[in-house]
């Protein structure tokens, strides 16, 4: 991988790597449509120096799915019917990813302190935190779908 | 009942940003039909059924010639694939799946064996654009006959197969079956060698609404899964071989005119420059050596003095437009006489109302991919508008539009913002000089700034009212936010309605709900003034001046929900607000909590009774009126523009507050599914209710009035 070390981590990822599913909406870390795993934590892709990650481990939602098996997260979505537009849904998905590998079983109010910076300008909030508590119930309940949260 | 009135308010034109659409005159011929979609069975509508009877010279001979003007067509392919075409746009108001419904239900295929081409300009036929809530009520109606029409034609082959009647026959999943005679042959293999055209007969039997078995249940998005693992490829995804990255040298205010400019450092970092006019903008090989060129540009520009946000009520009221009335007689009513109706009441009540200007704020902002083929050009790029962003870009190069295909992603949301081309012919500039095709995504802060707002508006409201709560007199004007939802539902006998259009200092277009929420939350906030002046419950007063059946139905039905009349607790407050628009029927009830200390205020709960005839899929209008309730917050409670001298002052999204998980009330919502009624559009009206509840639910809890939007931008301060 050759790239400016100055180049935002968003921009290596979507032009250079062709992973488009990480989106830009702010620029500035606002509204979370970028959000990525580094090393398992979610971070905001377009205000991360690519070169501040040269060693890390970086999930984008590209790598979430096993095959045709989806994360537990992503089923979530799915069936709660947690989008409408879906340009927040990698973000969101990514958010969710990571509070519940810190935080397994959250609380509706956990839910939205960790989430509270991605924004879904279509307002589906309310869906998404279902998505995530359902999500949260299948990856305890099941040690298959526990496997695939990697 | 108001059936009375409600045909007669036009809706509101997109008065601001869209020109009139140029008329359109397909020519593709039969053959080349077939030839592009496969043998099989093609059944096409008819747009304007009149106009294509005098064209034709008489009567026409099914399968003679195709309609000149058309708006669905739908394909049955040999291998019993199912392609729908449509020049509806496809942005979060998952339409791809309600069509699909509509589509399955009257076709008797499974959903997932349709396809639906949508958007784009050289696949799909005209449409003038997905706004003004109009998909579910035309084109899901439309495609609904063209899906009959395909099952009649179906059944008349299997008939002719058999040399049966076809009143024997029944079509159901996927085939054609002769129950007397135990036999059953599938579409596929009806479909199979032919050529056969067939327009839509306004005569073919829809199934009603009451026997509906795929549309009128909730179905889930149909491409969802492509959203959850990032493979959708929006507009500002897309990429070619060799392509560039544009960008664009912005003024520094509004309206700048261009002195001089000095492009030679970006010229010799390797960009490819365009000045041409006041446009000048670079193309080069990354985002970021782009953004490098822009920057090492040195230009002056000129601009004049402009007003600022401080003064922006007062500059409304004093820059009327002359001859105020560009759409003709939809923008003014009187009825009765309301001077002196208004001498004659018992009490009389006046109050001005104000909205600010806001942005649309879509997550993924305007980007476009162009590419010349020699004259030929082909853009993907994210418009409700594909056939209108062709005009603008055949007229911008000065090519005629059968040189222009306009494609359109399914994009990341639009709220009425996406109406126009700015991107599309930006890109297309930038390739022409560059020989390569460029893409161009706006930033946050341009989509802020160059971009088009929610129009601010002042609206004036004088009340003449008997002393046992009967309306008698109304007089509203409107100055700049709009006609949309300005006429009142309530029986009213003496009416003095105005729209005033103005010069508005910042450039404005639609969004979402148009002006039916400046206008409802100044008719809304004013209903509850007049019924606290009265000392009337507020739901009994509305009630007791209200007759349509339909609007009394959604504020009984969200009321019981809600519990309205139940008491309440310090610094809680419960408020009201609905209304008719785009066809649908709205009451949004809202619970809000102030502290009187910090006076922050909360909007604790919010339910909402929706009815819009016949319901297609419950849980996508759910998702609609939730969606609706929570974009509302941020317009009611605390967005707006802040502007000074030309420029935008907040245009960043850490500088505009939008509604976040934390700002999310309890949302319940009541559907009221009329089957005895066409279904029509959700994506706009479930909307307007819910600023003047909020704005009624503060007065309940503090007896402080706000009659501004947003509400408390920065917390209610009671001193």
């Amino acid at each position: 991988m050759d790239a400016d070390p100055q180049t935002s981590l968003l921009s290596v990822l979507r032009e250079q790597l062709d992973l488009t599913g990480s989106k830009y909406g702010c620029g500035e870390g606002q509204c979370g449509a970028c959000t990525v795993l580094i090393d398992g934590k979610a971070q905001r892709s377009c205000i991360t120096r690519v070169g501040a990650v040269s060693q890390k481990e970086i999930t984008t939602i590209e790598g979430l799915a096993r095959g045709e098996q989806l994360h537990p997260v992503q089923e979530a979505f799915l069936d709660a019917g947690a989008m409408q537009c879906g340009y927040c849904t990698s973000g969101m998905i990514m958010s969710a990813v990571a509070l519940l590998k810190r935080n397994p079983r959250p609380k509706e109010s956990e839910i939205v302190a960790f989430m509270d910076g991605n924004v879904c300008r279509c307002g589906t909030y309310a869906r998404i935190v279902s998505a995530v508590q359902k999500a949260a119930s299948i990856a305890t309940a099941s040690p298959a779908a526990k496997g695939a949260d990697r | 009942m108001s059936a009375k009135i409600h045909p007669q308010i036009p809706l509101e034109p997109e008065r601001y940003e869209l020109a009139a659409a140029p008329p359109y005159r397909f020519d593709l011929g039969r053959r080349d039909f077939f030839k592009f979609l496969g043998a099989g069975v093609l059944v096409v509508s008819v747009l304007k059924p009149a106009i294509i009877a005098q064209e034709s010279g008489g009567a026409r001979r099914r399968g003679d010639s195709l309609p000149k003007e058309v708006d669905a067509w739908l394909h049955l392919g040999e291998n019993g694939k199912v392609t729908v075409y449509t020049g509806k746009a496809e942005m979060g108001q998952n339409i791809r799946t309600s069509l699909s419904q509509g589509v399955a239900e009257e076709l008797h295929v499974p959903i997932d064996k349709i396809e639906m081409v949508m958007g784009d300009t050289q696949l799909t036929p005209f449409d003038m654009g997905t706004f003004g809530s109009r998909t579910t009520p035309t084109m899901n109606l439309q495609l609904r006959k063209v899906a009959a029409s395909a099952r009649e034609t179906l059944i008349g082959l299997a008939a002719a197969q058999w040399q049966t009647e076809r009143q024997h026959l029944i079509a159901a999943d996927g085939k054609v079956t002769d129950p007397q005679n135990k036999r059953s042959v599938e579409y596929a293999a009806l479909t199979k060698g032919q050529l056969l055209t067939q327009t839509v007969s306004e005569e073919t039997p829809l199934i009603p609404a009451a026997k509906w078995k795929v549309a009128g249940q909730s179905a889930l998005k149909v491409d969802g899964r492509d959203f959850v693992t990032g493979t959708h490829r929006y507009p500002s995804d897309q990429k070619l071989p060799d392509m560039l990255y544009g960008k664009v040298l912005r003024p520094p205010a509004f309206g700048a005119t261009l002195v001089s400019v000095d492009t030679q450092k970006a010229e010799q970092a390797g960009a490819s420059v365009v000045h041409d006019g006041n446009f000048v903008g670079v193309a080069a090989a990354s985002i970021e050596a782009a953004t490098t060129a822009v920057a090492a540009i040195h230009a002056e520009w000129k601009s004049e003095p402009q007003p600022s946000s401080k003064e922006l009520f007062d500059y409304l009221r004093k820059n009327t437009a002359e001859g105020n009335d560009p759409t003709g007689d939809g923008d003014r009513y009187d009825v009765g006489a309301v001077d002196q109706a208004l001498s004659a009441a018992d009490h009389r009540l006046q109050q001005t109302y104000t909205v600010s200007y806001i942005a649309h704020v879509p997550l993924e902002p305007r980007a476009a991919l162009a590419k010349w083929d020699g004259d030929n050009l082909t853009v993907w790029t994210g418009t409700q508008r594909p056939f209108g962003v062709r005009g603008q870009l055949a007229e911008a190069f000065r090519i005629s539009e059968d040189r222009v295909r306009v494609f359109m992603p399914d994009t990341g949301s639009g709220y009425g913002g996406k109406h126009t081309g700015e991107t599309a012919i930006e890109a297309a500039r930038l390739a022409r000089a560059a020989k390569r095709p460029v893409k161009v995504v706006w930033t946050r802060e341009e989509e802020f700034t160059w971009a088009y707002f929610r129009p601010a508006g002042v609206i004036d409201v004088t009340s003449g009212v008997r002393g046992d709560g009967m309306i008698t007199a109304w007089e509203f004007h409107n100055y700049n936010s709009g006609s949309a939802g300005i006429r009142t539902y309530y029986e009213i006998p003496n009416q003095r309605i105005v729209f005033h259009a103005t010069n508005s200092p910042l450039r404005q277009g639609s969004y979402r709900a148009l002006a039916a929420t400046a206008n409802h939350f100044a008719r809304e906030s004013h209903m509850d003034e007049i019924a606290h002046t009265v000392r009337m419950d507020p739901l009994e007063f509305r009630l007791k001046n209200l007759k349509d059946e339909r609007l009394r139905a959604v504020f009984e039905a969200a009321a019981k929900q809600f519990s309205w009349g139940k008491s309440k607790t310090a610094g809680q407050g419960f408020g009201m607000g609905g209304g008719y628009e785009k066809l649908g029927n709205i009451a949004t009830f809202a619970e809000v909590q102030v502290d009187q200390k910090s006076g922050d205020v909360k909007v604790v709960r919010v339910v909402s009774a929706f009815e819009c005839g016949a319901i297609v899929n419950p849980d996508g209008l759910r998702n609609q009126i939730e969606g609706s309730n929570v974009q509302g917050l941020g317009g009611a409670l605390f967005e707006a523009i802040e502007f000074d001298n030309g420029k935008i002052l907040n245009g960043r999204m850490s500088e505009y507050r939008v509604p976040r998980f934390s700002d999310l009330p309890v949302l319940e919502t009541v559907l009221l599914d009329r089957k005895d009624i066409p279904s029509v559009g959700a994506g706009e009206c479930p909307m307007i209710g819910l600023a003047p509840a909020i704005a009624n639910a503060i007065f309940d809890a503090t007896g402080v009035r706000l009659r501004s939007l947003p509400l408390v931008p920065d917390g209610l301060k009671t001193s």
